[in-house]
């Protein structure tokens, strides 16, 4: 990390725009490969190149003009990523991940600055075997700061489960698409949505925040491509029942910048745009390009989940979730805050690959460990 | 009919762009999953709908295979997003064409179809006023410039086309350990060029001994240089190579330079400046038989041994390049290190000395970052992207890691944002699947390997490829060439 005389020289030299936490948030590798074309961070530049930063406004400076400037232009500053690996992530898992290790798996992420992590969810083991330890699993967390463990209730007997083991934020998912509905919860949408108001209801009267989900916001396996309006209906019905938060998931990763502009633009009509978060798969490898395009229409909080954990159950083999550390890594070369750090989120995802006996998904993770492993030669 | 005069009429014209840029976006937007209306454009010109609807008006011109300025539609644009002007000549015989379309459009089954597809509602800034799409809710309510600025800002610089420059046979395979079979090699460039690909760079006409999986380049070359329909460009490094690849019937070479001085050195053993003075002499050679040469540049963001790349270090290269006659530059994040953060810089510099439509993006995906990279550069204006079928080439500064960019995984994203790229995905994907048969792994694109095991019926496949991929577009063309 860099040290506090060098902190205080850079932000005195960047003045307002280097914030603390982009000092802060720093490690030598996202240090490496940030814009240098940036006079000033160019002079600052040591031969270990330990000395440049990010901003909240890297592109403000010399081109206000210029047309590329329009292109990034409209970037959020600060980015919330929701990390789903314990849950999402875990749950299509055929071996049974022992509590420890999910509970391990928790503590190293919220360590390397994530702030929400979705710990488990209060489901019907009979549904989600990977999943039976929730209560323990939120036992073992409870003491944990600096991080919220929203869990997914399907209906008031999970919620209340929830409420009993000490969760302090639920979430609730519907879908967009009625066929997905039927089979994905064995109900149509409609009956989802009252289910989920009784939910929201009771989470209200304990001042619990709860978040939404909509699956299938562009495609579902069954009916082909989803209207846009449909989305908006959902996500409506989800926003006016109380949900803090909004996130739209491209379950079967389909989604291009083509269909996520429609689908995104209809909802912000009926949501407010700081109330929504993306959840895309990157089974078609779409994800990343589906998110910039997503915050340059303004979303400003992603779901990832570390070392890409969570298949495509509609296509065996294929990727599901995005890896957060190419989020990440993707985030840090806009400029944008993630309050992340890499190396410490590598470190979560190793674990967890280890654990399960397979090569991390994040393109970012191999790269760097590879490029790690090269350079101890 | 009327239209095959129109057709005649625009493809005489002088400046056929004037009657492009304003139903640029129009065209563009018809591609994005929204059911089109014809009896609901009530003030588009005829040539809106010809450019939006015709399969044929976006064939790149046969003389014009990507060497001089007139890749795009087949129109003499300087770059694709040149094409500022409304035409207005022909907005008096829209009426008959409309009315005709209302005819043939009500109650038949492409409004079936139509309505049984995703109903979105695309709606631009500027377009509010005059055109606008079925089951739309806000031809009055485009007051809400906030959300239509966003999808307009974003839309507008995208091309309608993009040309794929496929590099697998070369930089896909080069980095092979075991030998690939010569008819092997072959047998995928014969493949990738029957899936649509217009440019497939076959060999490289380098030493063996430092590249021996490219070895056999002269039966290659001989082999592939009678295939039509696709420009097949070979890597010369040098005089020798170029003499080599000309005996062997090359019509088209690449070269390339670095823009990090270290890495020139321990790729090809000479400094950037006399990589230069070098490729000078090859193009003056090349330019005297009239092969065109393509110009690559790597390490355009970050070298292995210096890390980041000034902007301004790539803009020199470029132009030095350019200079000398290369008619397209492509630019190489060669160990993938790039972000849209790190590239928009990087060709803001280069585009400040080389236009536009002579640069191609050639990304790899190393930290999986090459499609937002490449969708940036689209948004800035790009036409041309390099990759690589199966996301064959790996990267020799970090092992195991990816390399190049998967052709499928663009095409996806381009059919995706209704960007024409003249490419048959499952043609494609067949290709892709020969090659890693054949070396034995499973391909390195995600698409494929999605579409390949999407476990439901095999129609679904087909399916998806159709339902996400602009359906709207391929059945309104359908229904056009069918209807005339």
């Amino acid at each position: 990390m860099i040290a506090a005389r060098r902190l205080d020289k850079i932000s005195r030299l960047m003045g307002s725009r280097a914030t603390p936490y982009s000092l802060k948030a720093l490690n030598k590798e996202s240090l490496l490969w940030t814009e240098f074309w940036n006079p000033k961070v160019r002079l600052l530049c040591n031969n270990d190149g330990v000395a440049a930063f990010s901003s909240t406004s890297h592109y403000s400076s010399n081109c206000n003009h210029s047309p590329t400037n329009k292109v990034l232009r409209n970037l959020p500053g600060y980015v919330k990523i929701v990390e789903v690996g314990p849950r999402d992530g875990l749950q299509n898992e055929k071996e049974i991940v022992p509590t420890t290790i999910k509970v391990q798996l928790i503590k190293m992420l919220v360590s390397s600055g994530l702030t929400v992590v979705e710990a488990t969810s209060f489901v019907s083991p009979k549904w989600v075997p990977q999943l039976a330890d929730a209560k323990d699993v939120i036992d073992a967390i409870q003491n944990i700061r600096g991080a919220r463990f929203p869990v997914l209730t399907p209906n008031l007997k999970g919620f209340e489960a929830a409420v009993e083991a000490g969760a302090k934020e639920v979430a609730i998912f519907a879908s967009a698409s009625e066929s997905f509905s039927k089979s994905n919860i064995n109900c149509s949408i409609e009956d989802s949505l009252a289910r989920y108001k009784d939910v929201a209801s009771a989470a209200r009267k304990l001042s619990l925040p709860v978040r939404g989900y909509i699956s299938c916001v562009v495609g579902c396996p069954v009916e082909g491509m989803v209207p846009p309006s449909k989305v908006a209906y959902v996500a409506k019905q989800l926003f006016d029942m109380g949900c803090s938060e909004i996130s739209l998931g491209d379950t079967i990763g389909v989604g291009t910048p083509g269909t996520i502009i429609p689908m995104i633009e209809n909802v912000i009509r009926v949501v407010p745009i700081d109330k929504l978060a993306v959840h895309f798969h990157d089974t078609y490898g779409q994800a990343l390009s589906n998110i910039l395009t997503s915050l340059q229409m303004g979303i400003s909080t992603v779901d990832s989940s570390v070392s890409g954990l969570g298949g495509c159950p509609y296509a065996k083999g294929a990727s599901g979730n995005v890896a957060t550390e190419d989020v990440v890594y993707m985030l840090n070369g806009l400029g944008i805050e993630t309050n992340v750090d890499l190396e410490k989120l590598m470190l979560a995802g190793d674990f967890i690959c280890k654990h399960l006996g397979r090569q991390s998904s994040s393109k970012t993770a191999v790269a760097l460990t590879s490029k790690k492993a090269n350079s101890k030669l | 009919m009327f239209l095959q005069k129109l057709y005649t009429r625009l493809n005489n014209m002088e400046n056929p762009s004037k009657a492009c840029n304003s139903f640029r976006l129009l065209f563009t937007m018809s591609s994005l999953e929204e059911p089109l209306g014809f009896d609901k454009l009530p003030s588009m010109s005829t040539i809106d709908r010809i450019q939006r609807f015709s399969a044929g008006a976006c064939r790149p011109r046969g003389d014009d295979m990507g060497l001089g300025n007139c890749w795009i539609d087949g129109r003499s644009c300087s770059t694709s997003n040149s094409c500022d002007e409304d035409y207005e000549e022909y907005t008096g015989e829209a009426f008959p064409w409309r009315r005709h379309v209302k005819d043939v459009s009500e109650g038949g089954t492409f409004n079936r179809r139509a309505s049984s597809l995703s109903k979105n509602r695309m709606k631009f800034e500027y377009v509010c006023d005059s055109r606008y799409l079925p089951d739309h809710q806000c031809s009055c309510k485009c007051n809400d410039r906030g959300i239509h600025g966003i999808t307009n800002k974003f839309l507008k610089g995208i091309p309608k086309f993009v040309k794929i420059v496929e590099v697998g046979p070369r930089d896909g395979l080069q980095n092979e350990k075991n030998i690939v079979p010569t008819s092997i090699k072959v047998e995928l460039i014969r493949r990738l060029v029957s899936s649509g690909l217009p440019v497939v760079e076959a060999t490289s006409f380098v030493s063996p001994k430092w590249v021996p999986q490219l070895a056999d380049a002269t039966d290659v070359m001989k082999a592939v240089c009678d295939l039509e329909n696709a420009r097949l460009p070979v890597l010369t490094p040098n005089i020798k190579g170029f003499e080599a690849a000309v005996a062997a019937g090359a019509k088209e070479i690449a070269v390339f330079a670095s823009a990090s001085e270290c890495f020139s050195k321990s790729n090809i053993n000479c400094s950037i400046e006399e990589s230069l003075v070098r490729y000078h002499a090859v193009c003056h050679a090349a330019k005297e038989l009239s092969v065109p040469i393509r110009g690559y540049v790597s390490c355009v963001v970050g070298c292995p041994v210096e890390g980041a790349i000034p902007p301004s270090k790539v803009a020199y290269v470029a132009k030095e390049l350019y200079r000398m006659g290369c008619f397209e530059i492509s630019l190489g994040d060669t160990i993938g290190v790039g972000t849209p953060g790190t590239v928009v810089a990087m060709l803001e510099a280069v585009m400040a000395v080389v236009p536009a439509e002579k640069l191609a993006v050639h990304f790899h995906d190393t930290y999986g970052q090459s499609l937002p990279n490449i969708l940036v550069s689209l948004q800035m204006g790009i036409s041309t992207v390099d990759s690589s079928v199966a996301g064959l080439g790996g990267c020799p500064y970090a092992k195991g890691a990816s390399g190049n960019v998967a052709t499928e995984d663009v095409v996806y994203m381009l059919n995706g944002l209704g960007v024409k790229t003249n490419v048959d995905l499952p043609k494609l994907m067949s290709a892709g699947d020969f090659i890693s048969e054949h070396l034995g792994r499973q391909s390195g694109s995600k698409t494929a390997v999605a579409l390949s095991r999407v476990q439901t019926q095999k129609c679904q496949s087909a399916f998806i490829l159709s339902s996400f991929q602009y359906p709207q577009i391929k059945h309104y063309q359908e229904w056009w060439v069918w209807h005339y």
